[in-house]
């Protein structure tokens, strides 16, 4: 077992933190008074810099000790936040995403540019209470001039352990210009001095903007032993701006340093409690290697189920019996290790949707249904490009200007809605807007003039709006630099096809449309439908299966010329498996239809038998068979035979495509 | 024929197809396998017809035969299924090749390797990786990876749309 690297744990971490203060922050910028809100972002800072200086990660510690000492002012009470601090700790939270993330191209001068910023957004907060020593800290660097009144007096044994007090001042003195001026008041009497002790105390006025941090780091090792006053030295005009019922700050009020730098603080590992007590943190890597040894394992299973059935040992029909239990169950529990709930995806749209909503002047809200909703890990990383592409197109396209929204009668202020829920064996996403919806008229007539649809064509509203998912159609009429290029609703279609998924889409002209994925629960296991055609079997995914029916004979004599079947009134064209996969038998007397369904599109599939449904482990094709469009995996069967898993989609569309040639024929 | 400078010496499988020898450099094989069931890939490449369970795993099989235009043979007691980590197309994967019969692993010295002629072959030339000469037989070791590339073989839908042109006419 290789042991994990530090830093890597570090970086794993810092992220779940940085999405934490992310959260935060946006939750913030609605409620600005929720105290668990900011203590969040403050430990989330805290963290941030305390493990990072421990990682070695020093630039991100330093850089985050200036956003914890600005939040530590905000928890206390003495900065008031507000959007300015707001904007800004994003954009410092970015920048520290970056440090950890990409160090070599994060750049000290955005960094500095940050700070500038933090330092004019708490300056210029109203409400801004001077007296904090933290505040004056950040303020400090931004009014120049500033720094620090250092009173310390040494233990008196300070010597003894090896402190040497000039080299105490001489590392305050390389902070910046200091005046130096010794106490001398406790010198005791000549023949009471001890001359190994230090009698000597000092009065330091320092120039810098230094933060307190850093100085007490001076005095790290006598610090608890030793008396320091430390006080930031306050430019006049900002004392002026002081309130007036709060006692003055200048350098006579050691009350208001001294207690906070004293009290211990409260720092709350609370955060990380709960969660490191009852979760672990696991390579991806090694829940899939799980999960293939279990679906092995399945497969073994099964044999011995098939061997137990035709043995006459009670007791091993009694062992087989445990084991299809242990193994189901542990397959069901290894599953759902592999499910994390979708807020993980939906709270990255949130930054999105507010980023978004500034640069294009709309007044947007993100509404997030069914956060709880767990779906398999690989899905949740693989949907975040697509779901990205569909909720820029609807804050883009679908939700005009303020101004605009009231003139048409709305409310100013539009809504995204992002939504999950379990729907049998599927998941299904949405993201619905309130925005003007689709105009079908001119998407119909673009897809007419593009070849898309026939001219004259009266497709239904799902069909129509496929159209949009086609490699290069829009209707856009400019192009920003948002969307309206007409390239990514195809890759939105591919990928999520590709996770065995279907897109439907409903639109209501002004009032908005909706964008339902519709995807399978996991990727790594199916229920499928075993079939046998000729001498092979295959599994039809169990989700695409509407019914089966017989095929009669009458109905397969007659339909030499034309192959379709009626079902309760519907024409449904079919495929003779046989046929297409050329198996060279003879067809079977009770030949059965398996009604398959892909989108809005039913096709018919001619089977030899129906042997029953089959949870199945699914194993990708190689290389070589990456052409083959028909299959989309293959599984292994209880007795090791390998079957091969019908691609739905490719078979429906080849059916229909079939159906319009015979048409275009006759 | 030229006689390669210093080659170091070779380790490679022999088996057979259609009577004659070959070779497969002894490092990419696997396994040896008893034929176990196939299940055939409709609409697949005729060369790579089928697929085995290895071991919990599903690997595509390889007919080398129709790769050379030897036509295809039934299996006999001989028949073995050679599993083989070949790198296709710039990925290693994992294929089984079908073979008449497997020999024996063997050591095909340095001076006996020769470039491929150009000339007076069989087979493809760029299938094969060069010669080795043992006793009185020149051994082809092949390119296992080039045989099996993508590169130009008809697409599926190609060979699906013909074959339904001719089940249409017929």
């Amino acid at each position: 077992m290789n042991q994990p690297d530090p830093a890597e744990t570090y970086r794993q971490e810092a992220a779940d933190l940085l999405d934490q203060l992310e959260q935060a922050l946006l939750d913030l910028e609605r409620a600005p008074a929720d105290a668990d809100l900011i203590d969040t972002a403050f430990r989330a800072l805290h963290t941030i810099k305390g493990s990072g200086s421990m990682f070695g990660f020093d630039r991100v510690a330093g850089f985050t000790h200036h956003m914890e000492t600005a939040f530590d002012a905000v928890r206390k009470g003495h900065v008031p936040i507000g959007s300015p601090l707001i904007a800004v700790a994003l954009a410092a939270k970015d920048h520290i995403r970056m440090l950890i993330e990409q160090p070599e191209v994060a750049s000290e001068a955005d960094g500095a540019a940050i700070l500038a910023r933090l330092r004019t957004a708490v300056a210029d907060m109203p409400g801004l209470v001077v007296g904090d020593p933290a505040v004056a800290a950040l303020v400090a660097g931004r009014q120049g001039g500033s720094g620090w009144r250092l009173r310390f007096r040494l233990p008196r044994d300070a010597m003894a352990s090896g402190t040497n007090p000039l080299l105490l001042l001489d590392e305050l003195r390389g902070f910046g210009p200091c005046q130096v001026t010794a106490t001398t008041d406790a010198i005791p009497l000549l023949q009471a001095l001890d001359p190994t002790e230090c009698h000597v105390g000092w009065d330091v006025t320092l120039t810098t903007s230094q933060p307190r941090a850093a100085i007490e780091q001076v005095f790290l090792f006598v610090l608890d032993e030793m008396e320091l006053d430390l006080q930031p030295l306050v430019p006049a005009q900002t004392v002026r701006t002081e309130p007036v019922d709060r006692p003055a700050a200048a350098p006579g009020a050691p009350a208001e340093a001294r207690p906070m730098a004293a009290e211990p603080r409260p720092e709350p590992p609370a955060a990380a409690a709960p969660g490191s007590a009852s979760s672990i943190r696991v390579a991806a890597e090694r829940l899939d290697e799980l999960m293939d040894r279990v679906g092995e394992l399945v497969i073994a299973q099964s044999r011995l189920k098939q061997v137990a059935a035709t043995s006459n040992d009670i007791q091993v029909k009694s062992v087989a019996e445990e084991i299809e239990r242990l193994a189901l169950e542990l397959r069901d529990t290894t599953m759902s290790a592999r499910m994390v709930p979708i807020s993980q995806l939906f709270g990255r749209f949130r930054r999105l949707v507010r980023d978004l909503s500034h640069e294009l002047g709309k007044d947007i809200a993100l509404i997030t249904v069914g956060e709880d909703t767990e779906l398999d890990k690989t899905l949740i990383e693989r949907l975040a490009d697509p779901l990205i592409h569909l909720i820029r197109n609807a804050i883009d396209h679908g939700i005009a200007t303020p101004e605009r929204r009231i003139a048409l009668g709305k409310p100013p202020q539009g809504h995204v809605t992002l939504s999950a829920r379990h729907l049998g064996h599927e998941v299904l996403i949405a993201i619905a807007d309130d925005g003007r919806g689709l105009d079908r008229a001119r998407i119909l007539e673009r897809a007419q003039e593009q070849g898309l649809l026939p001219a004259g064509a009266y497709p239904s509203d799902n069909e129509l709006f496929q159209v949009l998912f086609q490699p290069g159609f829009s209707t856009a009429r400019e192009v920003t630099n948002i969307s309206g290029r007409g390239v990514g609703m195809d890759v939105v279609r591919r990928t999520i096809e590709g996770l065995r998924g279907t897109i439907s889409i409903t639109s209501e002209a002004g009032r908005g449309s909706e964008i339902t994925l519709h995807l399978p629960l996991t990727l790594a296991i199916i229920d499928g439908l075993l079939v046998r055609v000729g001498r092979g079997r295959y599994v039809i995914p169990l989700t695409a299966v509407e019914e089966c029916v017989e095929l009669s004979a009458a109905v397969d004599a007659r339909s030499r010329g034309y192959s379709f079947l009626n079902i309760r009134g519907a024409l449904v064209p079919f495929l003779r498996l046989r046929d297409l996969f050329d198996t060279g038998t003879p067809a079977e007397d009770y030949q059965k239809v398996v009604i398959v369904s892909s989108g809005e599109q039913r096709v018919g599939l001619v089977v030899d038998q129906v042997i029953g449904d089959h949870q199945t482990v699914i194993k990708s094709l190689s290389k070589l068979h990456a052409d083959v469009e028909t299959f989309s995996g293959a599984t292994i069967l209880g007795d090791g035979a390998v079957a091969l898993i019908l691609e739905v989609a490719h078979l429906v569309a080849h059916g229909h495509q079939r159906q319009d040639q015979m048409r275009a024929a006759e | 024929m030229t006689t390669a400078p210093e080659r170091p010496a070779l380790t490679v499988l022999t088996m057979a197809l259609q009577g004659e020898m070959f070779a497969i450099e002894a490092v990419y094989v696997r396994e040896i396998l008893d034929l176990v069931p196939i299940t055939e890939v409709p609409g697949a490449e005729p060369a790579v017809h089928g697929l085995i369970n290895v071991r919990g795993r599903v690997v595509p099989l390889a007919d080398l035969r129709l790769r050379f235009g030897m036509p295809p043979a039934d299996a006999t007691i001989d028949t073995r299924i050679v599993v083989i980590d070949v790198e296709i197309d710039g990925d290693v994967t994992t294929v089984g090749i079908r073979a008449d019969k497997v020999y024996e692993v063997t050591e095909l010295l340095g001076s006996a390797l020769e470039e491929t002629p150009r000339l007076g072959l069989l087979w493809r030339p760029d299938f094969i990786q060069c010669f080795g000469k043992r006793g009185e037989d020149f051994i082809a070791v092949l390119d296992i990876g080039r045989m099996l590339s993508r590169a130009d073989v008809i697409s599926a839908p190609d060979r699906m749309a013909a074959a339904a042109l001719a089940a249409a006419v017929g």
